[in-house]
């Protein structure tokens, strides 16, 4: 139970409530950050007695990308879209922890479902808590008006999948990897500049606006 | 049933003001302040008892009832909570529902005794109250659970004591029931217990029109029940075994009370009273914190 990789399963579910209940974007920001740095740790923590070069160019690549590139991109985002909090957002902030909840829940129950690999002992938490990132990730997306925030959710998909294929595939090739890496980083930056282009358009970054511009 | 189970009461009724004191001065300290006396709970307590109480001519018994049948509820959950590793005296499996519902008729009778008055005011205190504990109990009953199923056993006297802090489950109960300690205790950052004059605040609000020996009572147990919350967080954080001799548990468990009387003192200095709008928000937190717990204990 007291494994270092239980632990950090747990601060990955509980991050991703924290996400789900917190409404600056300052803070969301820097939990995504965190998320980051934990899942960079994770790679390294999993495959302990056997490291390679290819996973610690990994894990350093996720951690170096998701822990401190990410964060300056978005921070940067809101400083000249001077927004600071999702204001409205679709779910209201019980209901989005109460569903993170469900989430938790569902993904438990698939975790069980899908004996997809035999995995050590002291690892039950595993599947369960790299489909709740993914769900709340979707979950952010679908649930915030806010542009910034559903970048954000973006990213904790992407954390989701990146923590189950740890697990799942160890001898993902590394191209693939880091293609996946790089094209999150593509998708961030683009994310960035339309951020930019939503912010000055309408002074502000509720993206369901964007409906009034369908002809 | 041992002579030390005694000592539970005996030491609760004895030092629950203190704690207030211990939380004042801690703050006192914080704000460069001397502060107010460590007795000053026990001085206002004594203050209090030898007025005279004024009773509105709109209130009814239940106006009377409600600070008695509070002191008698909270002297009820003091005999079955443990003090650190030592037994309570009435201790019997299943005790921890009652603590819950014993909490919960303490509650009921001052939001009742507050509605009698008839006042707008008093009557939105006890609304808020009620709202705010019932996002709570689930926090708390649910944390507890997760307890109950770690240790197998159901037992507040049993149970506490063999929760191992170090367990990320038992963090999590721990760190849901603070949250729950510090609402049902009426502290910052839900509300504050200072203010007289404000219109967000809780349960001042709700005695407000309590008096004299009344409303002395009323102190006397909300220490109390601080206390009896405060042990029921310490049992858990720091587990001692029944094997040592009596003294040992006793003193720890009074350590982590005065541990803990400090950190809700620095909770107040340091954070800012929430938005009324916001306090839900973090009780539905600690709920799922407790939820998630309880979750991982079910495997």
């Amino acid at each position: 139970m007291d494994s270092p990789m239980e632990i950090m399963m747990i601060l990955l579910v509980l991050s991703d409530f924290a996400l789900l209940g917190l409404s600056r974007l300052r803070t969301c920001i820097s939990i995504v950050s965190f998320q980051g740095m934990l899942l960079g740790l994770l790679a390294l923590v999993s495959q302990w007695g056997s490291l390679t070069l290819r996973l610690v160019m990994i894990a350093a690549a996720s951690f170096i990308i998701k822990g401190f590139v990410f964060p300056i991109l978005l921070r940067r985002g809101i400083r000249e879209a001077g927004t600071q909090q999702e204001m409205e957002p679709f779910v209201g902030y019980i209901m989005s922890i109460i569903a993170g909840l469900v989430m938790l829940g569902v993904s438990l129950w698939l975790g069980n479902k899908l004996p997809l690999f035999a995995l050590g002992s002291g690892t039950y938490l595993i599947i369960p808590a790299a489909l709740t990132t993914l769900f709340t990730g979707l979950f952010l997306i679908i649930a915030r008006k806010n542009a910034l925030n559903q970048c954000l959710g973006y990213i904790i998909m992407e954390n989701g999948i990146y923590t189950f294929g740890i697990f799942s595939v160890v001898e993902i090739p590394l191209l693939v990897e880091l293609g996946i890496l790089l094209d999150v980083f593509v998708a961030v930056f683009v994310m960035g500049i339309a951020i930019y282009h939503i912010n000055r358009e309408f002074d502000h970054l509720d993206s369901d606006r964007l409906n009034v511009l369908k002809g | 049933m041992q002579i030390s189970s005694f000592l539970n009461i005996l030491l609760g009724l004895l030092f629950a003001p203190l704690f207030l004191g211990i939380i004042n001065k801690t703050k006192a300290s914080f704000a460069g302040r001397t502060g107010q006396p460590l007795l000053q709970s026990y001085y206002d307590i004594i203050k209090q008892l030898q007025k005279g109480a004024v009773y509105s001519k709109t209130t009814s018994w239940i106006f009377r009832a409600g600070p008695v049948v509070g002191l008698s509820a909270i002297l009820v959950a003091l005999v079955i909570v443990p003090l650190g590793g030592i037994a309570a005296p009435l201790a019997f499996s299943g005790d921890l529902l009652l603590l819950a519902y014993i909490l919960g008729t303490m509650r009921f009778f001052t939001v009742i005794a507050a509605l009698d008055t008839g006042s707008s005011f008093e009557g939105m205190g006890a609304s808020r109250e009620v709202l705010f504990s019932a996002l709570a109990e689930p926090a708390f009953l649910i944390g507890l659970a997760a307890i109950a199923r770690e240790t197998g056993v159901l037992s507040l006297s049993q149970m506490l004591p063999a929760a191992h802090f170090f367990s990320p489950e038992v963090v999590l109960v721990v760190i849901a029931l603070l949250v729950v300690f510090l609402c049902e205790n009426a502290r910052i950052p839900f509300d504050d217990p200072n203010t007289h004059l404000e219109l967000t605040m809780i349960h001042e609000v709700m005695v407000l029109d309590h008096s004299g020996p009344d409303f002395a009572l009323i102190l006397y147990s909300s220490a109390l029940k601080l206390w009896v919350l405060g042990l029921v967080i310490v049992g858990m954080v720091f587990p001692s075994s029944a094997d040592y001799f009596w003294p040992v548990p006793v003193f720890m468990a009074l350590c982590g009370l005065i541990l803990l009387a400090v950190i809700v003192g620095v909770i107040e200095s340091t954070m800012a009273r929430l938005r009324l709008l916001r306090i839900p928000q973090l009780l539905v937190a600690a709920g799922s914190l407790s939820a998630f717990a309880f979750i991982l204990v079910l495997r």
